[in-house]
């Protein structure tokens, strides 16, 4: 049963410095006929693969504000019009500060959007600067501001760290002022330098000072502690929500669970089938005009990448992965398809209970090193 | 065929070489000697005909010998048959060069137009003039802008003692010059000499083992005829063969009915292992065999060691089958097996020099599929004990305590650098640091300076020439002859990672700059080691004495904490590949340790860092 779905905008009015999601300078873009195409695709997939009923949409990007007030409608209406709601959903949109307008955000509320995803990324003006964002700091809580005036009331941040030149002194002085705001969750998210960025150009030349593994590790341990006093649980590994404001979306990709993705660029995850639609307008556009479906890689996922995939995913969460839920999805023990976890419990970066498996503190950290002990070999 | 008809044809023989420093278009002019002369085609045209290998393409260098009889009617309408005999162009494989020359009359010198002379060419000449070639200067490269033909032939004239006026100019890039390099070669390259019926001298100058004809020898015929079906004796070794075929490249293979004075070509007798044909050894009858082999053979030895190991180990037998498949076409590869605390079961290996090194343990990794470890390379030291034995060493890990040893003697090696002016000093303070003594300088134009130093074989068996390189912005050139042993101050130097001495680092270092090096190598083990799950102690020691020590911090967050929205596969990507890693990594004690980290305890950074 697929209840949840992402629709990918591709379009920025500016581009990140260290951004490597799939997304084009807006201007002179076929926008209005990309959108068109998306709702081809999204007519012929809820038509492939059915719903009883979405409980998570999410428009992510690139950067969906970018799209004018009847662009963003228009998308959203054709998610209304495909693909059917259950009768409680969570519908985010992200959010570029100073990116929407009064107007947007009625539209949006009134068209059942009831959650943004806001990059605020940090407060601190030289350093959004330094990593291309085109926005100022205090646009944060104006756009916060006018959203909530519009009627949604349900905001989450996003927030960066071990950022180029960033001190940990810097990063508290934006908690602080992230956890002032009246929002409910937070996402915090370490910059990794990805190729074909700016940032890669940058550091190849060995001119990104970053703040090095140390500071990075401390600025995460700050972000714990300053978000537990601020009154968010950290319910995985990057998010942090007031008591029944966790993201049902990306629990979706933790949970293992099937999901749709509407656009260029875009993951889903369909019966038993992770696919990978093409990247570059042209060839999306061309492909849904074709063939109905802008698939380009589709990959039918075996048991045991299932099983490795319920681990390495599901131990993101703080909460863990339960061995009862996992015997009734593989009729398996954990402990028997990976006898490897005892080592980890060993060296203290996994614990288990009776009924779960989960990280510890200092596995929270050092999450790649238990996740790698979830993949098994080829035979 | 009668005698006079042998000897008319041996008249009309011409074989020469090619001397050129690497780049400086050795061969690009073979390939336009090829076009002007065989029925070649263009399509059958591979670039750079001669040199066989993916991995010397790869290094611009040929590192196997090889022998093209080409037909050449000459501007006065006389057929001749030319053989170009390829050199390899490294200071590893002197010896084969030496071999190759010795199967020629005359030898090609290329120097390029811009350069001029450099010290691999130097030592490759006076390799020609030993074999008494007649040597043709050729200027290459004329149609560079910085070309600078005249300089460059004077130099020729003031460095090697040949009349300026005998350089021809050209260009084999544009084939300029092609056709009198030719006529050059037909007037100047005297015709072999030698007894088409006296007892039967050949000259092996290479071999090739093919997995299904057994060894493929090549060959220089000095005196006497050979025939398929004959009995032939090899007499270094005194192993006999029956001759099965016999040929010439052309640059095909091309069966013959016999080879004769002069003649250029293989032989293919069912020999089993290269090692039984060894080049420089001279082939006779064994019904008729020969008084004398030719002068000038001798068994190579290996001057460079190093421990070869798997990275998993249960490809230990992979390996040996590797190592052995590679024996039987390089006589002068050896190994044996050799076990390390830390490594576990691998083999010491022993080449000739460097990169001969290198291109082994290159073709084990991508020919085989094998992972390495390569331990830093060492020489051989003769150690004198107290209590009067002696014994010799390939391996640092087995030199005896400090309390027993007498004194120890290492290789050094006289070393010939060349170098334009300006660049003296960097040299020379390169030399110094290596524990070089200079010996002499001599100017060979206003420009151009050769400066002789006796150095440790040691300090130069790793990154020397890199160094050098960098240091003269690509100017310099190097080369270098054995000397002797002589006595050094040495000791030994353990590694400890977490306590516990890692036997495959350990190295001999001179003692009055073991503590500076110490240093140097646990700093740079702390660079290339990458944190552990728990702090891991690097520490330098001569006997019990800790001389050096650095920290390699524990890990504190690998953790990917980065929106990848519903791309899985992208963090599955992730994760793998950060297993992979791993796996190239050796485990040591509970550290895992990269392949580079093996060969680092040789870096020369030392004085270098900032």
């Amino acid at each position: 049963m697929i209840k949840a779905l992402y629709v990918h905008v591709p379009f920025c009015e500016q581009i990140c410095h260290y951004c490597d999601f799939n997304k084009f300078f807006l201007a002179n873009q076929p926008v209005d006929e990309y959108l068109d195409l998306c709702e081809t695709e999204m007519r012929n997939t809820v038509k492939a693969f059915s719903t009883e009923g979405l409980s998570s949409i999410y428009v992510g990007g690139g950067t969906p504000t970018s799209l004018n007030v009847h662009q963003l409608e228009k998308l959203l209406n054709g998610v209304k019009a495909n693909f059917p709601l259950a009768p409680k959903y969570e519908w985010t949109v992200e959010v570029n500060p100073g990116s929407a307008d009064s107007e947007k955000f009625k539209m949006m509320n009134e068209t059942g959007v009831n959650r943004l995803s806001i990059g605020a990324q940090t407060f601190d003006e030289a350093l959004l600067n330094k990593i291309g964002r085109d926005h100022r700091p205090e646009q944060v809580e104006e756009t916060i501001a006018a959203a909530r005036a519009a009627g949604i009331t349900n905001i989450s941040v996003d927030l960066m760290f071990g950022l180029p030149g960033q001190t940990l002194e810097q990063f508290r002085e934006t908690l602080e002022k992230a956890v002032a705001l009246p929002i409910d969750h937070v996402s915090a998210y370490s910059l990794k330098v990805e190729e074909k960025t700016v940032f890669y150009q940058l550091w190849r030349k060995g001119k990104l000072p970053l703040p090095g593994e140390d500071a990075e590790a401390e600025m995460y341990e700050e972000l714990r502690k300053y978000m537990l006093d601020a009154g968010f649980h950290q319910y995985e590994i990057s998010n942090f929500a007031k008591p029944g404001f966790e993201s049902s979306h990306n629990l979706t990709y933790w949970q293992n669970e099937e999901y749709y993705g509407i656009g260029a660029g875009a993951h889903s995850y369909t019966a038993g089938t992770r696919r990978i639609n093409h990247g570059p307008l042209p060839k999306y556009m061309n492909a849904v005009k074709e063939s109905g479906f802008p698939y380009r890689e589709e990959h039918e996922v075996t048991l045991k990448e299932k099983m490795e995939e319920e681990m390495f995913m599901g131990l993101r969460k703080l909460a863990g992965v339960s061995k009862q839920l996992f015997k009734d999805k593989y009729s398996r023990e954990i402990s028997e398809v990976f006898p490897l976890a005892a080592n980890l419990t060993e060296k203290g970066l996994l614990e288990e209970d009776e009924d779960t498996f989960r990280l510890t503190e200092k596995g929270l950290l050092l999450g790649n090193e238990v996740f790698e002990g979830f993949l098994l070999s080829d035979d | 065929m009668k005698r006079e008809d042998r000897i008319k044809r041996r008249d009309k023989i011409r074989n020469f070489s090619i001397i050129a420093h690497i780049d400086h278009g050795k061969s690009t002019l073979a390939d336009r000697i090829l076009e002007k002369t065989s029925a070649l085609t263009q399509r059958e045209m591979k670039d750079q005909m001669l040199d066989a290998m993916d991995l010397e393409r790869e290094r611009g260098i040929t590192i196997k010998l090889n022998a093209v009889q080409l037909k050449y009617i000459s501007n006065a309408g006389e057929e001749y048959i030319f053989h170009l005999i390829d050199t390899p162009g490294h200071v590893d494989f002197t010896y084969e060069v030496s071999r190759s020359l010795a199967a020629c009359e005359g030898a090609l010198l290329i120097v390029d137009a811009a350069q001029g002379i450099e010290a691999q060419t130097l030592a490759n000449v006076y390799l020609a003039l030993d074999n008494d070639l007649e040597i043709l200067p050729v200027i290459n490269k004329i149609d560079l802008p910085s070309a600078e033909p005249e300089r460059v032939a004077q130099e020729v004239e003031d460095v090697i003692g040949l009349p300026k006026e005998d350089c021809v100019p050209a260009s084999a890039k544009s084939g300029i010059g092609i056709e009198e390099i030719l006529e050059a070669i037909v007037e100047k390259v005297p015709a072999p000499s030698g007894d088409p019926e006296a007892p039967l001298k050949a000259m092996i100058f290479d071999s090739l083992y093919d997995p299904y004809r057994g060894v493929i020898v090549y060959m220089r015929i000095v005196e006497g005829t050979v025939k398929p079906g004959e009995k032939v004796r090899m007499m270094a070794t005194g192993k006999e063969f029956e001759v099965q075929e016999l040929g010439v490249f052309t640059p095909k293979p091309d069966a013959r009915d016999e080879l004769t004075v002069g003649d250029v070509g293989f032989m293919v007798a069912s020999i089993k292992n290269v090692s039984d044909t060894r080049v420089g050894d001279t082939v006779t009858h064994a019904a008729r065999p020969t008084a004398e082999p030719l002068p000038g053979y001798r068994k190579l030895n290996p001057m460079v060691f190093c421990g070869l190991y798997p990275i998993d180990t249960n490809d230990y037998n992979d390996l040996r089958e590797a190592l052995e498949k590679l024996e039987l076409n390089d006589a002068s590869l050896q190994f044996e097996p050799e076990t390390s605390q830390a490594l576990g079961f691998g083999f010491r290996c022993g080449f000739l020099g460097l990169l001969h090194m290198e291109i082994i343990q290159e073709r084990i990794e991508r020919e085989f599929n094998i992972d390495l470890i390569t331990t830093a390379p060492s020489v051989i030291y003769n150690v004198h004990l107290t209590d009067g034995e002696s014994m010799r060493i390939d391996n640092p890990s087995a030199m005896p305590d400090a309390q027993k040893i007498e004194y120890v003697e290492e290789p050094y090696v006289k070393a010939q650098l060349m170098v334009p002016n300006e660049y003296v000093g960097a040299v020379m303070e390169l030399c110094q640091k290596k524990r070089g003594t200079y010996v002499d300088m001599q100017y060979m134009d206003e420009n151009r300076v050769t400066i002789t130093y006796e150095l440790p074989l040691a300090e130069i068996v790793y990154e020397f020439f890199d160094t050098l390189k960098s240091n003269t912005k690509g100017y310099a050139s190097f080369d270098y002859e054995m000397i002797g042993h002589r006595e050094s101050r040495l000791v030994k130097m353990d590694i400890l990672l977490n306590g516990e001495q890692i036997d495959a680092l350990s190295i001999i270092v001179h003692r009055d700059s073991a503590y500076q090096r110490g240093k140097a190598i646990v700093e740079k083990l702390k660079e290339l080691i990458p944190r552990q799950q728990f702090e891991v102690p690097v520490q330098a020691s001569i006997g019990q004495k800790i001389i050096a020590r650095s920290t390699i911090k524990a890990m504190r967050k690998n953790v990917l904490a980065k929106c990848y929205g519903g791309d899985i596969s992208r963090k599955r990507k992730l994760l793998e590949k950060q297993k992979e890693g791993k796996k190239r990594m050796k485990s040591v004690g509970s550290v895992e340790v990269p392949q580079e980290a093996f060969m680092s305890v040789l870096s020369m950074d030392e004085g270098d860092s900032k």
